[in-house]
């Protein structure tokens, strides 16, 4: 039977025990971060990069405090760039900050309504990027070739939104996520959309490697009981998977004998 | 002298370098610093002087999705 020692997530050569990557923003305060990534299982942990408060919250504890890069793998993001040239440079700064440590997850969004990717700069953006050595794991539409492109530039993982970021509208296009995963050669997760458990599994269920999420878990009215429900979501699903389930049929098929009938 | 550190015009010593500044600034954490875009290795921070006009970028991780 399969189990989190035979069935490793495995993403630029490192294996991974949990299929659930979990962001870090949007939380109440540092202690409920700490709480629902820990109960979440994840080993995988995104964050934001940004201008420090120069003079300011002396007293907040730092985020890397919280998520030790010697406990997670940091996954820094791009999040709010909108061009190219400005995803490479954060990039840049988060190797320099994470003391040489090359995975990260390229978003370079088109719009502020929908941030959808910009794919013209998506694709610029990777390619700058795994030309000097980063592991890019790429935010992508949930579109089929795009998703080949990603992989074929040499990206460590490809993540098609399921729907919106921050939408919690759930998994949109099913058949284009099944069709990216049946095509790929490298992790697919679902990055963007989730709003509950069921959205999880079903993203599992559909053969996704794992699911990112952070809108999901933070905006719960209870983010820590939440984090558990997507922790046994995404185990729940990829054990389906791999279970493979039963076909679907149009009418009844009786569960118990017809044999022996005593009436 | 004036810089710009993180978007706002700043004033700082005559050749100060970056290892100084943090030490003014009291920054402590991780964090990794640009100036005129070029990023400075943390091992240059001592060697690194400041020249009027320079514009300094100093970043950290927080949280984010």
């Amino acid at each position: 039977m399969p189990n989190s020692s035979t069935d490793a997530l495995s993403i630029a050569g490192v294996d991974y025990s949990s299929r659930l990557l979990v962001g870090t923003g949007k939380y109440k305060d540092m202690d409920e971060t700490k709480n629902a990534i820990e109960t979440s299982g994840a080993q995988i942990v995104t964050v934001a990069i940004r201008r420090s408060n120069i003079g300011q919250n002396k007293e907040e504890p730092n985020l890397l405090e919280v998520i030790p890069p010697d406990k997670y793998t940091i996954l820094p993001n791009t999040a709010g760039c909108y061009d190219a040239e400005s995803a490479v440079r954060t990039c840049r700064l988060a190797r320099e900050l994470l003391d040489g440590h090359d995975l990260v997850k390229l978003e370079v969004l088109g719009d502020e309504k929908t941030l959808f990717p910009d794919i013209p700069q998506t694709l610029d953006a990777a390619k700058q990027l795994t030309d000097d050595g980063f592991k890019v794991m790429v935010y992508t539409t949930d579109d089929p070739i795009m998703a080949k492109r990603f992989e074929e530039m040499g990206c460590v993982a490809v993540m098609p939104l399921a729907a919106p970021i921050g939408s919690g509208l759930g998994i949109r296009n099913p058949y284009n996520i099944r069709t990216i995963v049946e095509n790929a050669n490298v992790p697919i997760l679902v990055d963007a959309g989730v709003g509950t458990a069921s959205d999880a599994a079903i993203a599992m269920e559909l053969g996704c490697d794992g699911v990112l999420m952070n809108t999901a878990i933070a905006e719960a009215k209870n983010p820590v009981l939440m984090a558990s429900a997507m922790k046994k979501a995404i185990e729940a699903g990829r054990e389906a998977y791999l279970a493979g389930r039963m076909p679907r049929r149009a009418y009844a098929s009786a569960s118990s004998p017809i044999d022996g009938h005593f009436f | 002298m004036e810089i710009l550190l993180n978007g706002d015009p700043h004033s700082i010593e005559q050749s100060c370098t970056i290892e100084s500044l943090i030490v003014k600034l009291e920054l402590d954490g991780k964090f990794a610093i640009e100036i005129n875009k070029n990023i400075i290795p943390r091992s240059e921070y001592p060697n690194t002087r400041i020249h009027a006009g320079d514009n300094i970028e100093i970043v950290n991780a927080i949280g984010g999705g």
